[in-house]
């Protein structure tokens, strides 16, 4: 294969999908549904904001640009977008100018960069030549503007101001110091003035946020005009505005300052690259800001969480009657079927009761339950009549799983929904999978074989497997890199594994053969995971982008762009109509699977983010990161509620009961954490106003939280699972060094 | 700061760039080698910064060759070859010029094909399951909570576990010094704890060694006190291991020259150690030793050995265990102990010697139950001083007034946990659940109708406990100092609380595990030869080895008549002349002893009858001297 996809070839594939995607939609429809998800999609596009058909424009004209013709008209006639109209908003952003189009131009300088992802020595000309007039459509905004040796005046000025006003204020205007600095600081570099860009950054890094370290330690090895071009990082920080929270008047008192100062220089930047959002009231204390920011880009805007989101968990599909009498035989127990029936019928009328913050049953068409998927729901239900209840009082047992002689190369560890299987992706390019119950791993006949078999036996699915190969565990050859993720589909006859060769294979268990390859991130795929109802899976890898596949579409569904650095970790919903997705820009994103939209960003961690739960109930989410610290997100209103510090190191692992009452981390400090999730759900008194400003005051009640730490010898834990009955199992390496 | 953190990175000099184009042929100016060199350093950098997140997904902490090649085929670079090793590359300078180097040696390729040992492949990859906290609980001693990864021993453990053991049952006493010194600070040895507890398992074979079962007694010792080890389940084998050198008639005690005496004491020693320490652990136990114990007294058929072993162990588990098991059988076995030491005949010499130490036990155990019970009473009376009445009620008084120099609160009467709430408990079907208290002069009665003067001698003499007691009525006779009316007496009440300091000082004191030191166990340095594992123990094997040869004939002479006759039969002044011999030889008090032996009928003696005895004991000269050998007197020869 040839070394790697040049960007706007990428980008072609990716916008000819656009267009399929809807196409899917409608045979999935079709298929299994039948009402109206596609035609839903188009119809919101036409109903969509400005600024998304600004995007549709901004992406029309790159195809032009670039001679896609047919992906053009593809792309108009989906997005019922007539000609005129098309050309009167371009020529309407052009005329504007620099003050509103910088929006446009923005995102149009944003797709190409996410296209653009590729190397700055890339070898086709086209590209670079396509690379080249991008970035100076970014960078141009650095041309010379002020001075360069009065960078330090006008820097320490401010900062001189901002220490002497009121301290309610210096809290809140201190966010400025970062981004001012580092603009200023590439503005001096753009400009090719070394020395003193030198000189700055020595004066003034020291002021900066502990947090923003590892972003300085980049910004310092960055010295020439030259390095900026290849510099990711350092693109997505122009490209993308800074947002930053500023009470009215703390902004006020600034914007004064700086008009009187006839500080032009940091005005100017505030204008172009940073991005304030005013809110009226009380400005924020120092660590209500700290909590929130961290993220590459700043805050999220408030207008960007404030989309409607169907957190609610979808209806349970009801189960025939049969139920009770296989129970029965199955269980061979002294007959209950009476208080079982009553339970069941209360369970079935919990979940016939329509969750207000539900998604529509067929929001997303899901596929038809199969029988054996109806005789695992039973399973199921008969599995959690026996579950634990667990509280800060009664603990979950924890077994550990532990690979050995794994030589510093496990990556990935999933157990199947029954904990029946265990799957292990490994640095050598290998899946591993083993049994973790007495029953061993078979193969299915040869086909051959599978013809001399009678098809009208009753036990035909117990003849096609062949005793011969059974084992405790199969090895699934096929990667050209690392394993990095690994998914096991809800019904256990699939597992998805994503490796640093940029592709997801999806393997069958049956079989123990590789089905498909799934092409399309051309970089490290770092994590995939199964839908709770299977048949879709969502990928995110180092390309920065989230996609989402169906098991019988080689391209992706659609594609979750808008992280600034890779995506580092992928989670569905537990409705299916969400992904969440953690990224090494320090946001955790939420997804609509219905339009691709983004419909939530959480700011707060200080490092990439590498784990991310959602709680079975569907109204929160956790995230850890390499900071060693767990956040919780109430997702319906957009909020971090919860903090939860002790680990030492990053969290790789994290995982509800399976009633939510806890919420248990794992880490590469070789410990197992159990917080009491439901106090620290309870715990937040939700006000109309915190919930409308998203100004929440977070308590720090680590500790109270804190259930347990457990320790193992010198094991990092990297996938924590509980069973149907509330036993946590982890898993993790063996190091012995 | 910043200036450090620069100087933190790599960088490359253009001399090297020059150097490495010059290897290619290429001559560079001085510019631009400058200038390629600060944008290598640079390039550098951000392979390592995208390299760190390979190292991430990877779940390591490490970052390896790997992770930099792939961050630079990531971006289109040619990745690196031959530095794939997953051992450290050996990095070396060269002194001349400020060189440094990766050593890279050549390999004669030959050899190595032709090489017989092929190295062994690498082992399988393998998942492994255990419980490690169960309902969360788990282990929460530090080193258990630690699952041990890997189930078998490691190697080193196993090397460990092989010298300590070969250490200390060897012959070298300083090795197994060592080598016990080290099994009671290891922190490490949790894995290893099953075997070494199975090698202590092995007393049962070595019962004819008691040189073995000594070392054995020692390791169950340091184990004990090691503080990072949770002994869990595996306490009650050692307590097995122990009550068999407690109450077994071992094989080393059919030769009388074998001092299976001191391994008995060491033992119970041992075994009230572990009950101090470990409480939590045995409190379960402690019914079934207490059934065992008496078992074993209660067994004519034993041999004697037993029988001191069982009386040892009842003493070592403290004087309630005294009190409800060995003093309501006192009467019984009293008989049998009786007709052995009243055989004079030759063939019986051994076993009357034996019968001797058997004797000496009871009485030690006995007098320290009165001292302890008395004193527990005092403790008890100390908070209502009402209660008592006349002189003695003032002395207590007085006793209560100067707290400088009172005792600290020693919880005597109710031990805090654990054991002696199991007497008081007293579950279902055991022997003393009828049990009631007899009061400490009914006790002391039945005592002394016994052990008669030797009793009586010891009990007063002694210092401290026993002055405090119960009020008397008793006017003993020579008492010059006499408080008629101790309330006035300075004199007398000042040399209370001198007695009572003396208490302090004495090692054995103890009756509650937590608020003391264990028993002088804990004094004892493992190497240390057996004989002296304790001060009290030092005397006692001292006297008894000596005794062994030299003293027996004599004993065996005076020890008869020594013994109080029988209660009914008759009067006391039998001892008063044994009293005064015994008291001869070691203090001046034996004026006053004598003076105390015409008794009134003891039953009908009202408990005051000790208390009036104090300002005797005050003048007893040198109390100090004594209290070492207090409670193993009757080793002293005679």
């Amino acid at each position: 294969m040839a070394a790697v996809q040049d960007g706007p070839m990428e980008l072609d594939t990716e916008k000819e999908t656009k267009p399929e995607i809807l196409s899917d939609g409608s045979a999935n429809l079709s298929g299994n549904a039948g009402s109206g998800v596609l035609s839903s999609s188009p119809h919101a596009a036409g109903a969509q904001k400005p600024e998304d058909q600004q995007t549709l424009i901004a992406v029309l004209q790159f195809l032009r640009r670039n001679k896609l013709t047919e992906s053009v008209d593809i792309l108009k006639r989906e997005a019922g977008l007539s000609d005129d109209q098309e050309n009167s908003k371009a020529t309407d952003t052009g005329g504007k100018g620099d003050g509103d189009a910088g929006d446009a131009n923005a995102l149009l300088s944003r797709v190409s960069i996410t296209s653009a992802t590729a190397p700055q020595s890339a070898p086709l000309p086209l590209k670079s030549g396509d690379d080249q007039p991008d970035v100076r459509v970014v960078l141009s905004a650095y041309s010379q503007q002020g001075e360069p040796p009065l960078y330090k005046v006008y820097y320490s000025d401010l900062k001189k101001f901002i220490e002497s006003v009121l301290d309610c204020h210096r809290a809140e205007l201190s966010q400025l110091f970062y981004p001012l600095f580092v603009h200023m600081y590439l503005e001096l570099v753009y400009n090719n003035n070394e020395s003193e860009a030198r000189a700055f950054f020595d004066k003034f890094s020291g002021d900066q946020e502990c947090y923003y370290q590892d972003d300085l330690r980049v910004l310092c090895g960055l010295t020439k005009k030259e390095h900026m071009k290849g510099n990711e990082t350092l693109l997505d920080f122009r490209t993308s505005r800074f947002v930053l929270r500023i009470s009215r008047d703390s902004y006020q008192l600034l914007k004064r300052h700086l008009q009187e100062r006839q500080n032009n220089q940091i005005w100017n930047i505030i204008q172009e690259h940073l991005y304030i959002d005013i809110f009226d009231g009380m400005p924020r204390s120092k660590s209500q800001i700290d909590s929130m920011s961290g993220s590459l880009a700043g805050e999220a805007k408030r207008e960007v969480n404030k989309v409607k989101v169907y957190y609610g968990l979808l209806k349970e599909p009801e189960i025939e009657v049969p139920l009770d009498d296989e129970d029965d035989e199955a269980e061979n127990e002294e007959g209950k079927p009476k208080k079982k029936k009553a339970k069941k019928d209360s369970l079935g009328s919990k979940s016939k009761k329509q969750d207000p913050n539900a998604p529509q049953q067929n929001r997303i068409p899901l596929p038809e339950l199969k029988d054996s998927d109806k005789l695992d729901k039973i399973m199921y239900m008969k599995e959690s009549t026996k579950r634990i209840r667990l509280s800060p009082e009664n603990l979950p047992s924890i077994c550990f799983y532990t690979f050995l002689n794994a030589y510093q190369g496990l990556t990935a560890v999933d157990f199947t929904d029954d904990s029946s299987l265990l799957a292990g992706g490994f640095s050598d390019s290998t899946v591993r999978v083993w049994s973790v119950t007495p029953k061993k791993l078979r193969k299915v006949k040869s086909a051959a074989e599978l013809n001399l078999i009678d098809k009208e036996s009753d036990d035909v699915l117990e003849r096609i497997m062949d005793e011969k190969t059974a084992s405790e565990s199969k090895v699934l050859y096929g990667h050209g890199g690392p394993v990095y993720g690994v998914s096991f589909s809800p019904d256990r006859n699939y597992l998805l594994s994503s490796s640093e060769d940029g592709t997801v294979r999806l393997w069958s268990l049956q079989t123990f053969t590789c089905l498909v390859g799934y092409k399309g991130h051309n970089y490290p795929v770092w994590d995939t995971q199964f839908s709770p109802f299977g048949y879709y899976f969502v990928s995110g890898g180092h390309d920065r982008v989230a996609r989402l596949w169906a098991t019988d579409h080689y391209q992706p569904l659609r594609i979750f762009a808008g992280h600034l650095a890779d995506v580092t970790c992928t989670r569905f919903h537990p409705n299916a109509n969400y992904v969440a997705t953690g990224s090494s820009d320090r946001t955790v994103r939420l997804w609509d699977v219905l339009n691709g939209n983004c419909v939530r960003i959480f700011t707060g961690h200080k490092g990439p983010i590498h784990s991310l739960a959602f709680s079975p109930n569907g109204k929160f989410l956790a995230s850890g990161a390499t900071d060693g610290r767990v956040l919780l997100w109430d997702i319906g209103h957009g909020l971090m509620i919860g903090e939860l510090k002790g680990h030492t190191d990053t969290i790789y692992s994290l995982r509800f009961s399976r009633d939510g009452e806890i919420l248990a981390s794992g880490s590469m400090d070789n410990t197992v954490r159990l917080w009491d999730a439901m106090k620290a759900f309870d715990d937040i008194e939700m006000d109309d106003f915190t919930a409308a400003t998203g100004h929440i005051h977070l308590y720090d009640n680590s500790q109270e939280l804190l259930l347990g730490s457990y320790n193992s010898k010198s094991t990092s834990v990297i996938h924590l699972h509980f069973t149907r009955r509330n036993l946590l199992l982890a898993a993790g390496m063996y190091n012995s060094q | 700061m910043t200036e450090r953190e620069e100087r933190r990175f790599v960088e490359v000099p253009r001399e090297s760039i020059k150097l490495m184009a010059e290897n290619t042929g290429v001559e560079l100016s001085e510019e631009v080698a400058a200038l390629l060199a600060e944008d290598v350093c640079y390039r550098l950098r951000e392979a390592t910064q995208n390299s760190s997140q390979f190292m991430r997904h990877a779940k390591r902490k490490k970052l390896s060759v790997e992770d930099f090649n792939r961050a630079l085929r990531c971006s289109n670079t040619e990745s690196i070859c031959g530095y794939g090793a997953q051992d450290a590359l050996p990095f070396r300078p060269l002194k001349e010029c400020e060189l440094f180097f990766v050593e890279d040696r050549e390999i004669n390729l030959v050899e190595l094909a032709l090489a017989t040992n092929i190295p062994k492949g690498c082992a399988e990859t393998m998942v492994r399951v255990h419980v490690s906290y169960l309902d969360g609980k788990g282990n929460l001693e530090p080193q258990a909570t630690v699952p041990t990864a890997v189930q078998s021993l490691s190697d080193d453990l196993l090397k460990y576990y092989q010298q300590v053991t070969r250490a200390i049952l060897g012959e070298d006493p300083h090795l197994m010094k060592v080598a016990l010194l080290d099994l009671q600070y290891n922190s490490k040895i949790a894995a290893l704890l099953p075997y070494f507890v199975y090698v202590i398992s092995g007393v049962k074979s070595v019962s004819h060694d008691l040189d073995q079962l000594n070392r054995l007694l020692h390791m169950v010792k340091s184990l004990v006190q090691n503080p990072y080890l949770y002994l869990g389940s595996y306490v009650r084998s050692l307590v097995s291991s122990v009550m068999y050198c407690i109450l077994e008639p071992l094989a080393a005690s059919i030769n009388p020259l074998n001092d299976h005496w001191t391994l008995r004491d060491y033992a119970a020693l041992l075994l009230s150690h572990i009950f101090w320490t470990h409480g939590d652990l045995v409190s379960g136990l402690y019914h079934q030793i207490l059934l065992s114990l008496q078992k074993v007294l209660s067994d004519p058929v034993r041999p004697l050995c037993s029988h001191y072993g069982a009386v040892v162990g009842l003493h070592a588990l403290g004087w309630k265990a005294v009190e409800r098991v060995l003093y309501p059988h006192l009467p019984a076995y009293w008989a049998n102990l009786q007709a052995v030491l009243d055989d004079y005949s030759v063939s019986n010499a051994q076993v009357k010697a034996d019968g001797h130490k058997v004797y000496g036990a009871i009485l030690v155990a006995v007098e320290r139950l009165l001292k302890m019970k008395a004193h527990s009473l005092t403790i008890a009376a100390g908070g209502g001083s009402a209660a008592l009445e006349g002189s003695v009620a003032r002395t207590v008084g007085f006793r209560e007034s100067s707290p400088g120099l009172s005792p600290p609160p020693e919880p005597i009467s109710e031990p805090p946990l654990g054991i002696a709430s199991h007497l008081h408990a007293g579950g279902a079907g055991c022997p003393w659940e009828d049990w009631t208290p007899v009061s400490l002069p009914a006790m002391y009665c039945e005592l002394y109708s016994f052990f008669g003067d030797s009793l009586a001698m010891r009990f007063s003499t002694d210092p401290p406990q026993v002055g405090i007691p119960t009020a008397s009525s008793c006017q003993p006779i020579h008492n010059k100092k006499e408080p008629a009316s101790g309330a006035t007496n300075l004199e007398s009440t000042r040399k209370m609380p001198q007695l009572t300091a003396n208490m302090n000082i004495s090692p054995r004191q103890d009756e509650s595990p937590h608020t003391e030191q264990p028993p002088s166990l804990a004094a004892t340095a493992p190497g240390r030869s057996f004989a002296r594992s304790s001060s009290s123990s030092v005397s006692r094997s001292r006297s008894s080895s000596s005794q062994a040869g030299r003293s027996t004939s004599q004993s065996r002479e005076v020890f008869p008549k020594a013994r109080f006759p029988p209660p009914q039969a008759g009067p006391p002044a039998f001892t008063f002349i044994i009293g005064g011999r015994q008291m001869g030889r070691r203090c001046q008090g034996r004026r006053f002893q004598t003076s105390f032996i015409p008794t009134p009928p003891l039953t009908s003696l009202p408990p005051r009858v000790y208390a009036h005895k104090l300002p005797v004991i005050g003048r007893v000269s040198k109390p100090v001297r004594r209290w070492t050998a207090s409670y193993y007197s009757l080793y002293l020869p005679f």
